[in-house]
């Protein structure tokens, strides 16, 4: 009985929280028809932001990808004093709110920032452009890849490196050959984590972007600029876009969790 | 292909794992490096693979100095405790991967591996991957796997350490024929004196650092450089000043044969002999092996009083290190 | 090399931060946090994600036992469903809240613009935390220990009570720190449901936003430090206090 009782409650409040409100984005979007939705998905704007959206995540996913994986081999292979501090460091991410990110790089490469000047002069443009809110996406999805590795480094242990360099192989067809391979769903895992959280980044952009319809959106910053233009179904019809690329993301966390954390 | 050291000497942090350490070994032999843990045996295995850099001291492998020559350059063969089998491929790969470095033809690996299945009676089990084989199996392969590449040196760290009983036995004596076969030189690392006297031609005794004796398994048995070596190699009892083995014991009813009086604690019967457990005076236990017969003949129960004597007593000149001197 | 990476990106930039909040000055800093519109934001998202928090805790540790230690069909599907927050991007998350909950809304509640709709987007978007932190614990659980007790005569409620939560505890904290952390920072979800109404509905991440939108960079940066501080504190004080539980025999 009570154990009904609580899967009651437990399903009740998923489907309040989380199932029934994005169900229902899917119903809003094709209210007024597919056809509706469909123009608005094609619009110049629309298509813009989608492709700018993808252009990020093919930024921002392969460099922290490698840069995952290289951190996460001196995290664990590597002895020096200050390892605490560059974990913590990698997380930053999950303790920054984005538009404090989004801030951040203002402060660095914006007209007064740091860099500023120095960018102004060379004719670079850094914020409300592309690069901007490419540092914004790689700053924010930065940590995934290392987070999955390190402990798979760890678990894996050097031993089969160490057989590897008996059996003459060098550090770079060790770690091509033995290493890589041995930690690739963690990295999958990981990649996908990445991908997700550049897809779905939305405050630093909003600052760095300068939310030029047309130029400097990305998907989700059209979605808010559909929804302030009073155009619901445009803003819901990008959001289910959002939302399929996100059901999506949770069948590959799905098929390689398991696989990430069994080695 | 013959292995000296020199000096050598390793310190991990406040903890020291070998002490100014010198060794060789003949080409085509089979040595043990045996010891208690932490001794610094598999450290010392280690350097001369290169997998560990010594503190001090030289490795000469065939009369070249590979002190300072990388693990991958130094033509040994490793077999790991355990095993470091390359999870993601398959046995055949596994076995192949020292060839597929060297960038060798593919129909010779493929032949030479199957030369080595065969040897090491995996022959089925090629497309398999190391989960699926048993721990015994997977040792194999990995010592297919060093053989691939014809090792001037085989290193075993505790090769059947992670293993149970019936299988060590196997791949004990399978060793021993392998060593036979192959003649290559082959030094493992053990703690376990049984298995070190059985597949050893050479023992080295290590402990904390030292070496405590170097000599066949009959010369640590029967001449033991130290009480370590002695009480390591076989069981010992101690009797006043020295040592002595429980089968150099004699029991006898008598008095007037001289010998210290005990009681016996427990008779047990382990077939073909008979180990009697007894108290001395002051309560320390001694523990004493005979025949069947002398036992028939004394008719021993417990509570009875009976006259001990030695007839191999060693008394060693110690040092707190225990250090070489044996008198009789 | 990997540090140079991070430092471009991540370091540099937020040393940037700390230091402009310090441009005006001790006294610069403290005008600028002590405003009432800056200090009801930030009362209203550490409050907000408090009892959030709170909420999810125990509805997050529920989530995990029926997961973990009953059976459904379908309860795959609902497995992976937690992971959504992961995966939506946070304005769509807003932009869901508000279909449902919003006006308009078929099921006749409208929390749009009320406070109650800041608590409602982060209940959304920290429930993964505790639930993941608490499955693997629960899932490693002996259960050993549970029949003992309850060959010794406990309830089930007392089993729960004394011998489970005391293990699941430390992630159960753990678990909460990373959401608070989380939502203290949370912003695309807020964008568009609650109205961003100062004083009332506006939180810390969005008084940030429209101070950078003003050109008051100074001040943002000063509240900016103010929660970063906050989140990390809390991070801290968790892992102290987790330390301290397991430490306790958890």
């Amino acid at each position: 009985m009570a154990r009904l009782a609580l899967r009651f409650t437990a399903l009740a409040y998923l489907a309040a929280l989380l199932a029934l409100p994005v169900g229902f984005v899917f119903y809003r979007a094709f209210e007024h028809g597919i056809g509706t939705a469909w123009e608005s998905l094609t619009t110049p704007e629309a298509q813009h932001a989608f492709w700018l959206t993808c252009l990020m995540v093919a930024i921002a996913v392969p460099l922290n990808t490698v840069f995952g994986v290289l951190c996460g081999l001196v995290l664990v292979r590597q002895r020096f004093r200050g390892k605490a501090l560059l974990s913590a460091a990698v997380d930053l991410p999950f303790a920054v709110s984005p538009v404090v990110i989004g801030l951040a790089l203002i402060l660095i490469y914006g007209r007064n920032g740091w860099f500023g000047g120095w960018l102004a002069d060379h004719g670079i443009q850094i914020i409300f452009s592309l690069p901007g809110m490419a540092l914004a996406t790689i700053f924010v999805s930065l940590p995934f890849v290392v987070r999955e590795v390190a402990p798979l480094l760890r678990e894996i242990g050097t031993e089969q490196e160490q057989a590897a360099a008996t059996l003459g192989a060098s550090p770079l067809q060790t770690f091509f050959r033995v290493t890589l391979p041995a930690i690739r769903w963690g990295v999958a895992y990981g990649v996908v984590l990445t991908t997700a959280r550049a897809l779905g980044e939305f405050g630093a952009v909003s600052i760095v972007s300068g939310k030029l319809a047309g130029q400097t959106e990305t998907l989700t910053l059209h979605v808010e600029d559909r929804f302030q233009a009073f155009d619901l179904t445009g803003a819901y019809a990008a959001a289910v876009v959002l939302a399929l690329m996100a059901i999506a993301t949770l069948l590959a966390m799905n098929l390689f969790k398991p696989k990430a954390e069994t080695s | 292909m013959s292995i000296v050291a020199q000096g050598v000497s390793k310190r991990f942090g406040d903890f020291v794992a070998l002490e100014n350490v010198s060794l060789d070994v003949p080409d085509g032999s089979l040595t043990a490096l045996l010891g208690p843990s932490g001794g610094g045996k598999s450290t010392l295995l280690r350097v001369v693979a290169g997998l560990e850099r010594p503190d001090s001291g030289r490795v000469v492998i065939s009369g070249e100095d590979a002190t300072a020559t990388p693990a991958r350059k130094r033509g040994v063969g490793f077999v790991f405790q355990h095993y470091a089998a390359f999870k993601h491929m398959t046995v055949r790969d596994n076995v192949a991967f020292g060839l597929k470095i060297r960038k060798r033809p593919k129909g010779e690996t493929r032949a030479r591996v199957d030369e080595l299945l065969g040897l090491v009676h995996l022959e089925g089990f090629a497309s398999r991957y190391p989960a699926q084989l048993s721990g015994g199996q997977r040792q194999r392969m990995a010592l297919a796997r060093a053989l691939a590449v014809e090792p001037r040196v085989l290193l075993l760290d505790e090769p059947f350490g992670a293993l149970d009983a019936t299988v060590r036995k196997e791949l004990r004596a399978w060793l021993r024929r392998l060593h036979d076969e192959v003649h290559v030189t082959t030094i493992f690392v053990t703690h376990d004196q049984e298995e070190a006297m059985e597949v050893a031609e050479q023992i080295v005794v290590l402990n904390r650092g030292r070496i405590e004796q170097v000599g066949s398994p009959r010369d640590l048995y029967e001449l033991p450089a130290n009480e370590f070596v002695m009480s390591f190699v076989g069981p010992v009892n101690r009797l006043g000043d020295g040592l002595v083995r429980p089968h150099d014991l004699v029991l006898s009813r008598d008095p007037g044969a001289g010998g210290v009086e005990a009681m016996v604690a427990r008779v047990v019967h382990l077939g073909f002999e008979v180990r009697v457990e007894l108290t001395l005076g002051d309560s320390s236990p001694l523990s004493a092996q005979i025949t069947r017969e002398e036992a028939d003949e004394l008719e021993l129960a417990p509570g009875d009083i009976v006259y001990v004597r030695t007839t191999a007593p060693r008394v060693f000149n110690e040092s707190e290190r225990g250090r070489p001197g044996a008198t009789r | 090399m990997v540090l140079v990476y991070l430092s471009v990106i991540a370091l540099i930039p937020l040393a940037a931060v700390v230091s402009r909040s310090a441009d005006a000055g001790l006294g610069g800093f403290w005008d600028a946090v002590s405003t009432p519109q800056a200090v009801a934001a930030l009362r209203l998202t550490v409050v907000a994600s408090f009892v959030v928090v709170a909420i999810n805790a125990v509805a997050g540790t529920l989530i995990a036992w029926v997961l973990v230690r009953d059976e459904f069909p379908g309860k795959g599907i609902v497995n992976s469903l937690i992971d959504l927050p992961f995966a939506l991007p946070t304005i769509v998350a807003g932009l869901t809240l508000l279909a449902l909950y919003g006006p308009k809304g078929p099921v006749g509640v409208n929390l749009a613009f009320t406070r109650a709709s800041v608590g409602l987007a982060l209940l959304f978007v920290t429930l993964p935390f505790v639930v993941r932190a608490v499955q693997p614990v629960l899932l490693e659980l002996d259960r050993d220990m549970e029949e003992a007790a309850e060959s010794l005569g406990a309830r089930r409620r007392t089993v729960f009570r004394r011998i489970i939560l005391p293990s699941l505890t430390p992630a159960i904290l753990a678990g909460s720190a990373l959401g608070f952390a989380r939502a203290v920072g949370e912003f695309g979800s807020l964008v568009l449901l609650t109205g961003n109404i100062p004083f009332k509905t506006q939180a810390a991440s969005v008084f940030i936003f429209s101070q950078v939108e003003s050109d008051d960079v100074t001040g943002a940066a000063a509240v900016s430090v103010v929660l970063l501080a906050i989140s990390l504190l809390v991070l801290l004080a968790m892992g102290w206090l987790s330390r301290r539980a397991v430490r306790n025999g958890g």
